[in-house]
């Protein structure tokens, strides 16, 4: 099967793991791991014999082969990247809050984003929480959505934790455009525990007027969905009703490519990152083909 | 003459106490407390919901006054001591600090789990720059040894805060374990250290003291112990008790133990003592505020309060995870049916 090629800007913790991801795809072929200095993730990447550059985002504008970027690196540098990267033609799948293109989260908005050169991929709780408040309101209109969601310390970063209220914000505005609540609010909380917890969202739900059958349906189809490329989400605990209020906790193990199976918050970003990119090569390959 | 130590206190009447009425304080009774709390003396007067800036939420509980609401009524009585908010990273934003110093609060407590310090570091860094006295303020110090905590009140230091706040949120401590954690945070930094206590080992007032033997300088407390869980030390008694050991605390004692008696005690819903619930908390190690919402799930659920608490010990959550005690009364819930059927 033809593959289209793709390379990743930052081999920090969601580029390694990415990495892992791109590997296992069926369409997507992991050419170019790119960082600005010899890192020990440059280093990872070449001992799995992968071609690597430490020029960074200016390694990939003239490879005509390469057409879908990730961008894993940080809302600053992405801002830089981004005009750069679009001029040279490339698709680029945003996994820092920089957000300069829309939000995606697969399950929900995907099939309207697809002539977007510059896709956003919102946050670990954003893609844990907004199909769940989607699901809910195409059963029954939403008023308020509030979501918890809890990481291990061990797998919150540098960067989630010298912006934490890039999480808190982006969130709750994604929360709130593609989950169509008319309010919304989110929370984050670390927790150091050891063994380290699995990643937990815990999600409230107001709605107008309330069909426990109809919002029953819907989450349970969207699991579905979301299963189809996050084995490791579940419902933990499952929706409870209590007059206007739909209450459900989600948890999210991960697949334990690169982190361990706690890691679940970058497992869900970066299987949803690769749902969006196997989508659009899927939609390459077809389209080459009718050339 | 021996001059006699100062000690500063920081009353929390107004926001580890709103967690005892359910965060539905009026803007009378903000104002009736904010302004006797300021003419008996008190230096710091902390204002928010109880878990701090923003927090009016399903999660926490609905407020029913908004923050603004909150630190403008207080504000406008305040005339000597100073204006006081929490804000917990993760919850509060930089927006809702500025918003804070716009209404007239001078100091601010941001508030981390007590292994978390850095995440709090641009939150500190902003207050900072708006012209507020700052504070790192560690939550749940029972669950780190002296030596960790040492190290997390540096980071708050590194980062500028003017003084370090360490809670025993869940009054989990025995006097002893108080002065090993004080005493390792006094000789790490540079800085006051302040020391917030709960009661739920009826143990309180007297860590107060342990406290202030180990080099605190600061201590928290609250009219008739208002407070989450079995609630804080209780300011008007702290008073009394500090003037005992020889401590100076600039504070008119029947003006304060008037105020507790006449304005908060008509507030109450319910008298500050240590039931069994509560009690749990401390034995078990279990966020204070887990309180209230730990008795509607275990009836929502049909479970013993007590259960659910030490559940919750087991898996070390922490402040702020109070959807987690939904997670447990399901869980447990679950448990009790399977083990019928079989």
């Amino acid at each position: 099967m033809n593959k289209i090629k793709a390379a990743i800007i930052g081999p920090g913790n969601i580029g390694t793991d990415l990495m892992y991801k791109v590997l296992r795809s069926s369409n997507l072929d992991m050419a170019l791991m790119i960082g600005i200095i010899e890192s020990e993730g440059i280093a990872r990447a070449k001992k799995m014999g992968i071609e690597t550059s430490v020029a960074g985002a200016e390694a990939v504008l003239d490879r005509k082969d390469i057409r879908i970027v990730f961008d894993a690196t940080s809302a600053k540098a992405h801002l830089k990247n981004a005009p750069l990267l679009k001029q040279a033609g490339k698709i680029v799948i945003d996994l820092t809050p920089a957000a300069i293109g829309p939000y995606v989260v697969p399950c929900v908005n995907l099939d309207e984003l697809r002539d977007e050169s510059n896709l956003n991929m919102v946050t670990c709780g954003g893609q844990a929480t907004i199909p769940i408040v989607y699901a809910v309101s195409k059963a029954a209109q939403v008023n308020y959505a509030e979501i918890v969601a809890c990481i291990s310390s061990r797998s919150a970063g540098p960067g989630t934790r010298a912006n934490i209220d890039e999480f808190t914000r982006t969130t709750a505005k994604a929360i709130s455009l593609l989950g169509r609540a008319k309010k919304s609010k989110a929370i984050i909380v670390l927790n150091p525990a050891d063994p380290p917890i699995m990643m937990t969202n815990t999600i409230y739900i107001e709605v107008e007027k309330m069909d426990e059958k109809a919002i029953l349906l819907s989450i349970e189809a969207m699991l579905k969905e979301i299963q189809a490329y996050v084995p490791g989400y579940q419902l933990r605990v499952p929706p409870l009703f209590d007059g206007n209020m739909v209450t459900t906790i989600i948890q999210v193990e991960g697949v334990g490519d690169f982190l361990p199976k706690y890691g679940g918050n970058l497992d869900i970003i970066n299987s949803a990152a690769i749902a969006v990119a196997e989508k659009l090569a899927a939609k390459m390959l077809t389209d080459g083909k009718l050339l | 003459m021996t001059i006699k130590k100062h000690i500063h206190l920081i009353d929390t009447t107004l926001r580890d106490g709103s967690h005892a009425i359910s965060h539905k304080y009026t803007i009378e009774q903000i104002k009736e407390i904010a302004a006797g709390l300021d003419s008996s003396g008190i230096e710091y007067i902390e204002v928010s919901h109880g878990d701090g800036l923003a927090a009016s939420s399903v999660n926490y509980g609905f407020a029913s006054l908004s923050d603004e609401e909150m630190l403008k009524a207080a504000s406008g009585v305040i005339k000597k001591g100073k204006l006081t908010v929490l804000s917990i990273p993760g919850i509060g934003t930089v927006e809702d600090l500025k918003l804070a110093a716009d209404c007239g609060a001078k100091v601010c407590r941001i508030a981390t789990h007590v292994t978390e310090a850095d995440i709090a570091r641009q939150h500190i860094e902003i207050s900072k720059k708006l012209g507020m006295e700052v504070c790192g303020f560690l939550m749940m110090i029972a669950n780190a040894e002296p030596k960790k905590i040492a190290e997390q009140a540096k980071l708050f230091e590194s980062y500028g805060v003017d003084f370090i706040t360490m809670a025993d949120s869940s009054g989990a401590l025995l006097p002893e374990d108080v002065k090993s954690r004080v005493a390792a945070v006094v000789n790490a930094v540079g800085i006051p250290v302040d020391f917030h206590a709960h009661n739920s080992l009826s143990l309180a007032v007297g860590n107060c003291l342990a406290a202030v033997e180990a080099g605190a300088s600061y201590l928290d407390c609250s009219l008739r112990g208002l407070g989450a869980g079995a609630g804080n030390a209780q300011s008007e008694v702290l008073v009394g008790v500090l003037d005992k050991a020889g401590y100076e605390t600039g504070i008119d004692f029947f003006k304060i133990m008037d105020i507790a008696e006449n304005v908060v005690e008509p507030v109450m819903q319910r008298p500050q003592a240590i039931r069994n619930t509560s009690l749990m908390l401390g034995y078990a190690g279990v966020y204070s505020s887990f309180l209230l919402f730990t008795y509607r799930a275990a009836e929502r659920f049909n479970l013993d309060p007590r259960d659910i608490l030490v559940e919750l010990g087991r898996r070390r959550m922490v402040g702020g995870q109070e959807d987690m005690i939904i997670d447990v009364a399901y869980q447990l819930s679950k448990e009790i049916k399977q083990s019928k059927i079989n």
